[in-house]
């Protein structure tokens, strides 16, 4: 069996002391304390660019610290690559995740291992190694499967399976709830449970609170690559810890006065279309969203989410039926005609669909609209116009960018969907589809977006929010339609909405006869 | 036209297909290794040269053909060390480093061929050798069986090629770098290694290519090659980065280039016509190419140079 040497270390002591990492022109860690135990989960909390990935980089030897020592159980250790970490036992879930999607899942779990029967890969045994960590820590995949055909929790599990492969008894999970669904979080905590009962030690990274509460046994609160305190779970509170965070009171339930609504502005009707793999992804859908509301769709991750905001944008063909933004026939328009009639769009992928990371904050900013009066005349850019409006864009929104000209890619998650929401907002729409507008946003963003899209709510948008995150659903829905395996389960009233009956839908299981017709 | 469908004339136009197909066979598989890892090398066509001049020499000044071939092989690593520097550890422009590679090569393969040599002898290259029983079985038997060593050799790296990319642990950790580089990094591979491998193992290929050229011409001349290793790169493409493929390539281009030569010999293509006949091969090839390209195998990494940490 291929077992690194130390097979039966016993459990792992981590203390890392005062350790500062600077990049240009921040501080990334700021003498940051930070110690874990076995059989202990420890919370590293912090809004995004506190410096939670940095810290975690440095104990994994991807960064050397400028400062600071690490010691394993009580003796310094100097950690200069990822080898070093994995020898000595530690294993990291890196927020993207580090997975090959051409490889299978047994390549990636042995890929850079050395092999038995080597120099020959030895897939069946790793194969046969990989079914026992699944059944002893209840991590579900198939060995043989490429990566590219799992979903993301799937995924999550290979990411995990590659760590304990390789023994790790320290086990660092990097924001690993950020892309899952409720019911995987809970298989993930299950998962997370198992391992500490084992003896491992786990850093667990997030900032949703209430998973936080749930899991730990201490919660450090990093703010600004500094080590704002440690608290147990017990002394800690939603509202504590969204104070240690963010440095201030923080609103966790937005205000949602009633609106009249309006006409229907979007409608999707009968609606099918392909997926990626070449499957039905949506297999009659059937949704209308009027002026006023937010018609939230709720369902796993997978579940032809993705295809319908596609063939609402335009990026996707639909094989039948009919898309009508504001009682014009659009099914066939393109995205730029979707525009012009009132469509704005913030796409999940963010990064890849939803800005270039190369352009500056005010070139993705004016993406849409650059070659539009004011800022264009006759072929000719204004750019006294635009840098104006950008930088109105950039104020009201609370984009952090050190100006204008700065690539996006060097934002971090949060001020990217600020900006791309800045961008999508300014032309005021008639219908807005946001698909996962807070996901792996932190916490002050994450009000910031949602205090936004109630705002535009108010200004009589019709908006079609798209998500995993239920607690957001049930924060900001007027009606909430259930999605599963590209057909519409059913659709309820946000007043007459109980969590499990959802999560039955969620399931494939239909809406039973008493409950809410769709709204007239 | 008739007589161009005798047995002979199609045997020796399926043998002659198998000879052209490889020097470019040695060289694409090279090439495969490399872009399979994340690495462009555009420059193959120059160390084919030098590769082809250096066996060319060493034949012409030893009659040594086993060391023409080393010699080619070792300058054809020289090289690749040279490229893998520029891509991996300078983490150069790949398309332009490539391309002064190449003119590198064409440069310096004329100047020592002229200072050298001066006016073309002809050499003896690897004698055929017919393979036992094999070799007697009726027409394919002269089609397949009864070629010189370097001609068995290029085909018999195919399913080796196949099964060190898909087999072996280096292949996975090739494989892995080429697709995501990040990846195989947090596991302990090494990015630099493994494309500094796969760059000098291509180079050298593409050195052995050279020689095969060479030695199966049985002569040097300047730009011998004449391009055969930009079409080994297409070929790659062509080949959706898996050697079997590129070997389909590779023997369509050479089926091609017999047909044209053939054609040439019986006077069916007049010889005024005989330099627009010569590009048909690769034309045909990039026309082929741009039809059956596959891209979403290429390897995600491909021509991205990789630093930790961004
Ligand atoms: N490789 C890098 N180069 C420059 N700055 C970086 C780099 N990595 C992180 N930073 C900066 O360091 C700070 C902390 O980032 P990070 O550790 O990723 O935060 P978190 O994981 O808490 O969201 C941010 O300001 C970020 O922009
Ligand atoms: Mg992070």
């Amino acid at each position: 069996m291929p077992r690194p040497e130390t097979a039966d270390r016993a459990g792992l002591d981590l203390e890392m002391r005062g350790i500062v990492k600077r990049f240009p022109g921040v501080v990334a860690n700021d003498h940051v304390d930070f110690d874990v135990h076995e059989g202990e989960i420890h919370t590293l909390l912090g809004e995004n660019g506190a410096g939670k990935s940095t810290l975690m980089k440095v104990l994994y030897g991807l960064y050397h610290p400028d400062e600071g020592e690490i010691l394993i159980n009580g003796h310094p250790t100097t950690i200069d690559s990822p080898r070093d970490a994995i020898n000595l036992g530690i294993g990291m879930i890196h927020q993207h995740f580090m997975l090959v999607p051409t490889l299978t899942v047994a390549e990636n779990v042995t890929l850079g291992l050395r092999s038995p029967r080597g120099p020959l890969l030895d897939l069946d045994s790793v194969s046969e190694r990989i079914e026992e960590l699944s059944a002893t820590y209840g991590l579900q995949v198939d060995p043989g499967a490429y990566v590219w055909q799992l979903s993301v929790g799937e995924q999550q599990r290979v990411e995990i399976l590659k760590a304990l492969y390789r023994n790790a008894t320290l086990l660092a999970l990097d924001e690993p709830t950020a892309v899952l669904t409720p019911q995987e979080v809970n298989e993930l905590f299950a998962t997370m449970r198992s391992m500490t009962a084992e003896g491992h030690a786990l850093i667990f990274i997030s900032h949703k609170l209430h998973e936080v509460l749930e899991i730990s046994d201490r919660i450090t609160v990093l703010r600004s690559g500094r080590n704002v305190g440690t608290i147990r779970a017990e002394e800690a509170s939603r509202e504590r810890l969204a104070r240690m965070m963010v440095g201030r009171e923080v609103i966790l339930e937005p205000e949602k006065p009633p609106v009249e609504v309006d006409g229907v502005r979007l409608m999707v009707k009968g609606v099918r279309a392909l997926s990626n793999r070449g499957t039905e992804g949506l297999r009659g859908v059937d949704l209308d969203v009027r002026g006023g509301e937010i018609l939230a769709v709720a369902g796993v991750s997978g579940n032809g989410q993705r295809e319908l905001a596609e063939i609402i944008a335009g990026l996707r063909p639909t094989t039948a039926g009919t898309v009508a933004i504001d009682g014009v026939d659009v099914t066939h328009a393109d995205p730029g005609r979707r525009r012009d009639l009132g469509l704005s769009y913030i796409p999940e992928e963010r990064m890849r669909d939803g800005a270039v990371r190369d352009f500056s904050v005010a070139e993705n900013l004016m993406l849409h609209q650059f070659d539009k009066p004011p800022y264009a005349r006759h072929g000719f850019l204004d750019f006294a116009e635009i840098r104006a409006h950008c930088d109105l864009l950039i104020r009201q929104f609370d984009v952090k960018t050190p100006n204008p000209e700065a690539p996006a890619k060097t934002l971090s998650g949060g001020n990217i969907q600020k900006m791309i929401l800045a961008r999508e907002l300014s032309t005021n729409p008639k219908v807005l589809v946001a698909a996962q507008p807070t996901r792996g946003v932190d916490i002050g963003a994450t009000e910031y977006i949602h205090r936004r899209l109630l705002d535009q709510r108010e200004a009589g948008t019709a908006t079609l929010l798209i998500s995993e995150d239920l607690d957001e659903i049930l924060a900001l829905a007027d009606r909430i339609a259930v999605i599963y395996e590209g057909e519409i389960m059913g659709v309820v009233d946000r007043a007459d909405a109980n969590i499990e009956q959802i999560g039955l839908m969620m399931a494939g299981i239909r809406e039973e006869a008493g409950s809410t017709p769709p709204a007239a | 036209m008739a007589e161009f469908f005798t047995t002979a004339i199609i045997v020796s136009t399926v043998a002659s297909t198998f000879r052209f197909a490889t020097s470019y066979l040695y060289a694409a598989i090279g090439e495969t290794f490399g872009q399979r890892s994340g690495v462009l090398n555009l420059g193959v066509d120059g160390i084919m040269l030098l590769g082809a001049f250096g066996a060319y020499y060493t034949v012409l000044k030893s009659g040594n053909l086993w060391l023409a071939l080393a010699v080619a092989a070792a300058i054809g690593m020289l090289m690749g060390l040279a490229m893998a520097y520029a891509s991996v550890t300078l983490q150069a422009e790949q398309g332009i480093s490539g391309i002064g590679f190449y003119l590198f090569g064409l440069g310096l393969s004329d100047l020592l061929f002229q200072k050298l040599v001066g006016t073309p002898l002809p050499i003896d290259g690897f004698p055929n050798l017919r393979i036992p029983l094999l070799a007697d079985i009726p027409i394919v038997g002269e089609m397949l069986f009864d070629h010189s060593i370097i001609v068995y050799g290029a085909f018999l790296l195919v399913p080796v090629a196949a099964f060190v990319l898909n087999r072996t642990t280096v292949g996975l950790n090739i494989r892995a770098v080429g697709e995501n580089p990040e990846a195989a990094d947090t596991l302990g591979v090494s990015v630099a290694k493994v494309r500094y491998f796969t760059v000098i193992l291509g180079s050298t290929l593409a050195g052995i290519g050279g020689a095969a050229l060479a030695t199966e011409l049985g002569i040097f001349q300047q730009n011998l090659t004449a391009g055969q290793g930009f079409i080994a790169v297409a070929l790659v493409y062509f080949g959706a980065w898996r050697p079997l493929g590129v070997m389909f390539g590779a023997l369509l281009y050479g089926f091609v280039a017999a047909v044209v030569l053939q054609l040439k010999t019986l006077g069916v293509i007049p010889l005024g016509a005989s330099d627009l006949a010569a590009m048909l091969p690769a034309l045909i090839t990039i026309l082929a190419l741009v039809v059956a390209v596959q891209r979403e195998r290429q390897p995600a990494a491909l021509t991205k140079p990789y630093e930790r940490g961004e």
